[in-house]
């Protein structure tokens, strides 16, 4: 097949596509995921705790999609990224599975019935789908920073050398804190945006203002921790950028304070850590200003923001390798061929634009703010 | 190489997993399409008796429809925990469909979905139609792009090996989307979901008109799972997927052990309606055969053969042999991928070389393999001869045992007569066979596939990843636990939304074309 694009174009187009993914996965399905996470403090007593549940309840399951879907693409796109991630990671990812799994449940089942032990089991199953995985993507994001345990020999067989409990480190801790806290603050965003005046709404407006101010320190914090900590790998040698998908052709060394090059390189990038803390400035000033419209889009710069930081300090690379760095997975070492890359490019193209067009119809839909009077009276309710 | 017990637990795992995501599958697939008629007769008639209908269903629909998604998850990052080799050496080709499946099924269904169930008082009836008929269209056509996924591993046309990147990468992505034996499983494999859903609706609706309840939406619910469950019923007999076996050596093989045929026969061969068949024993025990029948089903002719077993083993121990040449030759390309000679040998001899990875089971260094080696790895690639046998053999009876079950209930109902009370006692006994028929028959095509991952390029064994056998374990008993959880607690509010009822609209008597011979109600 013919391709129009350039092999090395193709990957960086791919690499950005990757980035509009978790930016996109973090920006729908992030808020409920925050939402859940804030369930049992923001909400007292069932009537309420249905309120908040139905704020998102008509269109969470189209956001959660964002997440298959970046499994799909990671593996069609990034294949070694794909294996060498999801095999090594192996417990963390059963745990986030495990408790993404309890998420369509608990939203479908928790109002069949009426009891009240029922009810609170199910809202400790959607508490818990909404924090493991907020925590354990942001602990995911430290490992992948630090450079994770893997190997690949001779016919491209990963090993891994780590453990579940190894990837809990002090590090990693921060970052998924950081997770928790960008993820509930765009929940409270939302909740701004959805719940009707009272004692909910201005709970979320509280725990909004603190995931804000919180948000910006741990942010710092781990921006200190990569310059001074000396977190970074680079690649050493000439790089063929058109080269075959082959990681047993890196050549990389771990290399302290590295994940700054970037910034130096290309002083443009700072746009990204910029919006990072302009982000959560943006919520606080809204909260301060009773404008809900201004929460949700703080909130929401914050998280592209923080995500892109990550992406842009480690280009090229994607996975690096602690033990070996040579096996390091990047930009130009771990994608399918050019005509993969460019046939899902159009494919993506094609619907992307689609999906965006009828999820803007679903929430025009649902337009307005969830009150607990319709949500008790009307049977379709959550 | 990993170890067996990883490979054996990995293969455990992902059945089980697959298989209790596929309980939930086929019936949204089929229900799906059932709202959609109902909803539509509710949007020609205005009669508000169907649009009860919908709701009662759709409920239902959603109790299942989110184990569904919920166990789904589980399916689209398995590739990458446990089967992390198979992942990195065909997610050139295999990781497309999955990526498309997300961008132009799931999204649809899943967005549409949130419509469906929420959207009764935000929009107009034909919205609401238009919502419901996305959401099926959504989850029909994520079986299409799974089922192009693994049509793949059947028969993986339109790819090749690439020794600089030691994968498969795709050479015709056109191949890979019009692959012949991906089209005949997609008919199939959804034939048999509607017939999942009609048996569903129909053992229902049976059990209303036998108490005696709910006669006004049991009628009309009876006479469209009737009719659909009839024409799905026959399409999934007619349209079954063994159009696709005579395309591979793979596909044969699986054909042959299907029908226990060790031995090749003078055309047109017989079919065993019984046997004792024995993997070990390499023959069949008390063997009951028509002649001529297989032949005429397989090769649709008199003279067409069917290849045993035997004959299929020889051809493969000539293609180890074959692929050795290009095994060797990408040993000599890993070193120097500059040789030239060494990649004009591995040309000759790429479509091979999946074949001289079977030895890898049996010796760590292939190139130095000895005849016997070479013989244990060609019967290597015969299958579970006695389960394919027996699987088979219930599932394509159960079958035409729907046909004739789905037949009486469209007599019944096309002359009006919703009181035979034997015929109704069979639909709601006859509730779970359809679901025994679709996991045999996904055992059928998965354990007819084995030794291969993806016939003829990837041994299964090669393609498990890196774990032990501890995290293995933890995760089955994870599993276990939460899937077993969630099944009981689905089939009780499954249970009780079917006590509970349909909640009916008092509508002006609408004595229409449903009130037939009198329902004798106990």
């Amino acid at each position: 097949m013919s391709v129009p694009l350039d092999y090395a174009t193709l990957r960086l187009i791919w690499w950005g596509l990757l980035g509009v993914l978790l930016i996109g996965f973090a920006l729908t399905d992030g808020f409920d995921l925050g939402v859940l996470a804030l369930l049992p403090f923001v909400a007292r007593g069932d009537g309420e705790r249905r309120m908040v549940i139905n704020t998102i309840g008509p269109t969470w399951e189209g956001n959660q999609v964002w997440f298959i879907l970046g499994g799909g693409a990671i593996f069609a796109a990034w294949p070694l990224v794909y294996a060498v991630s999801f095999s090594g990671f192996y417990l963390a990812m059963f745990l986030v599975l495990a408790a993404l799994i309890l998420r369509p449940v608990g939203f479908k089942y928790r109002s069949k019935r009426a009891d009240a032990g029922w009810r609170g089991r199910w809202d400790w199953a959607l508490f818990t789908g909404g924090i493991v995985p907020a925590l354990v993507f942001g602990v995911a994001v430290g490992n992948v920073l630090e450079g994770a345990p893997f190997r690949f020999d001779g016919d491209l067989r990963m090993s891994y050398a780590g453990t579940l409990t190894g990837l809990f480190g002090p590090f990693p801790l921060l970052t998924g804190l950081l997770s928790v806290t960008m993820l509930v603050l765009h929940g409270a965003g939302w909740l701004s945006l959805k719940a009707e005046p009272g004692p909910v709404l201005d709970r979320a407006r509280r725990w909004g203002q603190a995931a804000a101010l919180l948000a910006i320190a741990l942010f710092v914090a781990g921006g200190v921790v990569v310059a001074r900590g000396g977190l970074g790998y680079r690649l050493a040698g000439l790089v063929d950028a058109t080269g075959p998908s082959n990681p047993r052709l890196a050549t990389a060394i771990a290399s302290p304070g590295a994940w700054l090059d970037n910034y130096a390189a290309h002083p443009v990038m700072l746009f990204a850590p910029a919006l990072g803390l302009v982000g959560p400035l943006v919520a606080l000033a809204g909260i301060r200003a009773r404008r809900d419209v201004l929460v949700f889009a703080g909130s929401s710069l914050a998280n592209a923001g923080i995500i892109a930081t990550v992406g842009l300090s480690m280009f090229p690379f994607i996975l690096p390798s602690s033990i070996d760095p040579h096996s390091s997975l990047t930009v130009w070492n771990a994608s399918s061929s050019r005509s993969t890359l460019f046939t899902m490019l159009v494919v993506t193209a094609v619907f992307l634009p689609i999906v965006l067009l009828y999820t803007a119809w679903a929430y025009r839909v649902m337009f307005g703010r969830v009150t607990i009077a319709q949500v008790t009276t009307n049977p379709d309710s959550y | 190489m990993t170890s067996m017990d990883v490979i054996e637990l990995s293969r455990l795992q992902f059945a089980l997993t697959a298989l209790y995501h596929f309980l939930f599958v086929p019936l949204t697939l089929g229900l799906s399409f059932l709202l959609v008629i109902m909803e539509s007769v509710y949007v020609m008639t205005g009669r508000t008796v169907w649009r009860d209908a919908t709701r009662f269903w759709g409920k239902l629909f959603g109790i299942n429809f989110v184990l569904g998604v919920a166990t789904g998850l589980t399916m689209e990052f398995e590739f990458g925990t446990n089967w992390a080799y198979y992942s990195q050496y065909v997610g050139d080709i295999f990781g497309a469909p999955l990526a498309i499946e997300g961008l132009m099924a799931f999204f649809l269904e899943a967005t549409f979905v949130g419509m469906m169930f929420f959207g009764w008082e935000r929009l107009s009836p034909r919205q609401h139609l238009f919502t419901t008929f996305m959401v099926a269209l959504g989850s029909n056509l994520s079986a299409l792009w799974i089922l192009i996924a693994n049509g793949w591993m059947q028969h993986p046309a339109g790819a090749a090996f690439n020794p600089h990147t030691m994968r498969m990468e795709v050479t015709s992505f056109y191949d890979v989307l019009f692959n012949p034996v991906a089209q005949a499983k997609f008919v199939h494999t959804v034939s048999a979901g509607y017939v999942i859903a009609s048996s569903f609706v129909l053992g229902v609706s049976s059990w209303y008109l036998l108490k005696g309840r709910h006669g006004e939406i049991a009628r009309r619910s009876f006479a469209v799972a009737a009719a659909f469950g009839l024409a799905a019923a026959l399409s999934v007999v007619v349209l079954g997927d063994e159009s696709g076996y005579t395309l591979t050596e793979n596909q044969r093989m699986k054909l042959a052990a299907i029908e226990g045929m060790w031995h090749t026969e003078p055309a047109p061969a017989g079919i065993a309606i019984f046997a004792l068949p024995s993997n070990s024993g390499r023959d069949n025990r008390d063997e009951i055969k028509i002649p001529w029948v297989l032949g005429l089903i397989a090769t649709r002719s008199l003279t067409g053969e069917v290849a045993g077993i035997d004959e299929l083993v020889a051809r493969a121990r000539v293609r180890i042999v074959h692929g050795l040449v290009a095994y060797d030759a990408v040993e000599r390309l890993k070193r120097d991928p500059r040789d030239a000679p060494a990649r004009a040998a591995f040309l000759t001899a790429r479509d091979d070389l999946g074949y001289a990875l079977l030895l890898k089971r049996f010796t760590a260094d292939p190139d130095h393999a000895d005849a016997a080696t070479i013989d244990r790895a060609a019967w290597s690639t015969v299958p579970d001869v006695p389960a394919l046998f027996w699987l088979f053999r219930v599932m394509a009876g159960l079958g035409f045992g729907f046909i004739a079950l789905f037949g009486a209930a469209f007599w019944l109902s096309s002359v009006r007569c919703f009181g035979c009370r034997p015929i109704l006692w069979i639909a709601v006994m006859a509730m779970p066979l359809p679901w025994i028929a679709t996991e045999f028959g996904w055992l059928v095509a998965e354990l007819g596939r084995q030794p291969w991952a993806v016939d003829g390029v990837l041994p299964t064994f090669l393609g498990a990843s890196s774990l032990t056998v501890p995290q293995i374990w933890t995760t089955i008993a994870g599993f276990t636990v939460l899937y077993g959880v969630m099944a009981v607690i689905e089939v009780r509010l499954m249970l009780a939304a079917i006590g509970k009822g349909p909640e009916e609209t008092p509508a002006p008597a609408d004595r229409g074309a449903f009130e037939g011979c009198a329902v004798p109600a106990e």
